[in-house]
């Protein structure tokens, strides 16, 4: 199943190295990277699979807050349709 | 593949501007509870709703989290209780709302409805005792919602329906004085109810309906709030553009977990409710809508144009995006659980009698109204009876949720929590209405009425 995980923080070294090493430990395979920073805030949007991921998108989504939290980010994971529902016809 | 900027729009969308699923109810039908026994009619209205909706809690959550949207309420609604009470034997229905109460607390939701009779046409033996067992019902149990229709545009008005329900908010009221008359909360007196309404307090399962459905209400005043900053000073064509395009998102995604939730519980989908629905949090206000299309307050002259436009821009934007829309669609007015309409009402700015105009453009009615707790039965009536006229003469839901708190005077504010907010006491008219309440029978139904 496809998914978009997004990175919102202040800008510093490794929070792409940690939140990519985060999703290899669980098997999850990030098929398309956009990142920005502006105004010292740095916006990552990944497009991921989560096929060959053993926990839930719910689990992940805890994994990722707690992750992020640890890290004054702000990490979250949903399921790609509800973009696609808002976002295209 | 989607991009960086509609993805940030969407998270925006929920982080900041509160964009969210109002509610998931499951329509439950009671038909088959129906008993002469009391204790065994409760016992299966309990075990049948407990069956069904075991699941809708967790699998609400679940959906939440993997969409990464809020899921707000898990509600449900049932069969009017007068129907499936109507056998048993018995002049108190109140074991029936304490039954949906356990059930409620049981399966771990918000509120459920559907305590409900609907006499527009005149009541049955079943729909008086219900009427008369409200004031115990709601005062004796905590999350279970009622609701009478007194009218319709194809019966008309029921007087004396209309003139029990005075009577009935008044004694509902003084039962639950120690919480401000907070009963009065959890019942709607409507006039062309529908069928498939996933809102409270006036949610309950239609006789035309399924076994079990799944209806669900959309919501996301802060997110039309904040599309119009973007379109300021421009033409009204802009702004119902503007409004039609955030509307048909947010219906999108309402369609989205509608869908899932009714694979996941095995249960028929059955509509999106397009209503824009507030709550007191600051930014999740249709009142402030209404502001930033140019009015100083909510309230002032040209409130009603701008509520028109919204109303109407809301459902045409959302029912592109889902395959069955259905319940009231259409925006709130509650004045307590609405920060904007609280400070028009606490200002002066927003009158019993504006907010009377408003309801003719919108979805419900007068929402969420407290007034002083010394206003008569008979006004309340009348109240209740101008709120049916509207609906009956224009087709449409109207509803008066109304809350004569006792001990309250004008000026005061009534405290009710969560989303509930806090009401303002209003005024209402000093001059009575006692006679024609009095009089009784029926209003008849208007020609519209004939439309064969």
């Amino acid at each position: 199943m496809k998914a978009i995980v997004t990175v919102i923080g202040k800008d510093r070294v490794g929070i792409t190295a940690a939140v990519c090493s985060l999703l290899a430990q669980h098997n999850i395979n990030i098929l398309d990277i956009n990142q920005t920073v502006l105004q010292e805030y740095f916006t990552m949007v990944m497009l991921v699979d989560t096929a060959a991921c053993k926990d839930s998108i719910g689990d992940m989504a805890d994994i990722l807050d707690k992750a992020g939290k640890e890290q004054a980010l702000s990490i979250r994971i949903q399921r790609e349709d509800i973009f696609n529902a808002m976002h295209r016809i | 593949m989607l991009n960086q900027s509609e993805i940030m729009q969407t998270i925006q969308m929920i982080d900041q501007q509160h964009l969210d699923v109002r509610t998931i109810t499951m329509g439950i039908s009671l038909l088959s509870c129906a008993h002469s026994d009391v204790k065994i009619a409760c016992d299966k209205v309990y075990d049948k709703i407990t069956r069904y909706a075991e699941n809708l809690v967790a699998t609400g959550e679940a959906i939440e989290k993997e969409f990464g949207i809020p899921i707000v309420n898990k509600r449900i609604s049932v069969t009017p209780i007068a129907l499936v009470a109507a056998a048993a034997d018995t002049d108190n229905y109140t074991p029936f709302a304490q039954a949906l109460d356990r059930a409620a607390k049981t399966t771990g939701v918000n509120f459920i409805g559907g305590f409900s009779a609907l006499v527009q046409k005149g009541m049955t033996k079943a729909d008086r005792i219900l009427i008369d067992s409200i004031p115990e019902a709601l005062s004796t149990t905590d999350i279970v919602c009622s609701s009478v229709n007194v009218g319709s545009t194809k019966a008309g008005i029921d007087m004396d329906a209309v003139a029990l329900m005075g009577r009935t908010i008044k004694d509902l009221a003084q039962a639950t004085a120690d919480k401000g008359g907070f009963g009065c909360a959890k019942l709607v007196v409507f006039c062309n109810a529908v069928e498939d309404n996933p809102f409270m307090a006036g949610a309950f399962h239609g006789v035309g309906e399924p076994e079990k459905v799944i209806n669900v209400g959309v919501s996301g005043p802060g997110v039309v709030y904040h599309a119009l900053q973007s379109v300021k000073g421009q033409p009204f064509d802009v702004v119902a553009e503007t409004i039609k395009k955030t509307a048909f998102r947010i219906t999108r995604m309402g369609q989205l977990v509608a869908q899932e939730a009714s694979r996941r519980l095995d249960t028929p989908f059955g509509i999106v409710d397009l209503s824009l629905a507030p709550t007191p949090a600051v930014g999740d206000s249709v009142a402030r809508i209404l502001e930033e299309m140019g009015l100083e307050v909510c309230g002032t002259h040209g409130t009603t144009a701008a509520l028109a436009l919204l109303n109407d821009a809301v459902k045409k934007g959302g029912v592109m995006a889902s395959s069955s829309v259905g319940g009231l669609s259409g925006a709130f007015i509650p004045v307590s659980e609405d920060e904007g309409m609280i400070a028009a009402a606490a200002s002066g700015a927003l009158t019993l009698e504006k907010l009377e105009a408003m309801t003719c453009v919108c979805s419900v009615g007068l929402d969420m109204i407290a007034v002083p707790g010394d206003t008569t039965a008979e006004t309340l009536s009348a109240i209740i009876a101008d709120e049916a006229a509207i609906g009956m003469v224009n087709s449409k839901t109207t509803a008066v949720r109304i809350i004569p708190a006792p001990g309250c005077k004008v000026g005061d504010t009534v405290e009710f929590g969560g989303l509930l907010g806090s009401a303002p006491v209003q005024s209402v008219r000093p001059f009575s209405a006692k006679e024609f309440i009095a009089r009784g029978g029926r209003i008849p139904a208007p020609m519209q009425s004939l439309k064969n």
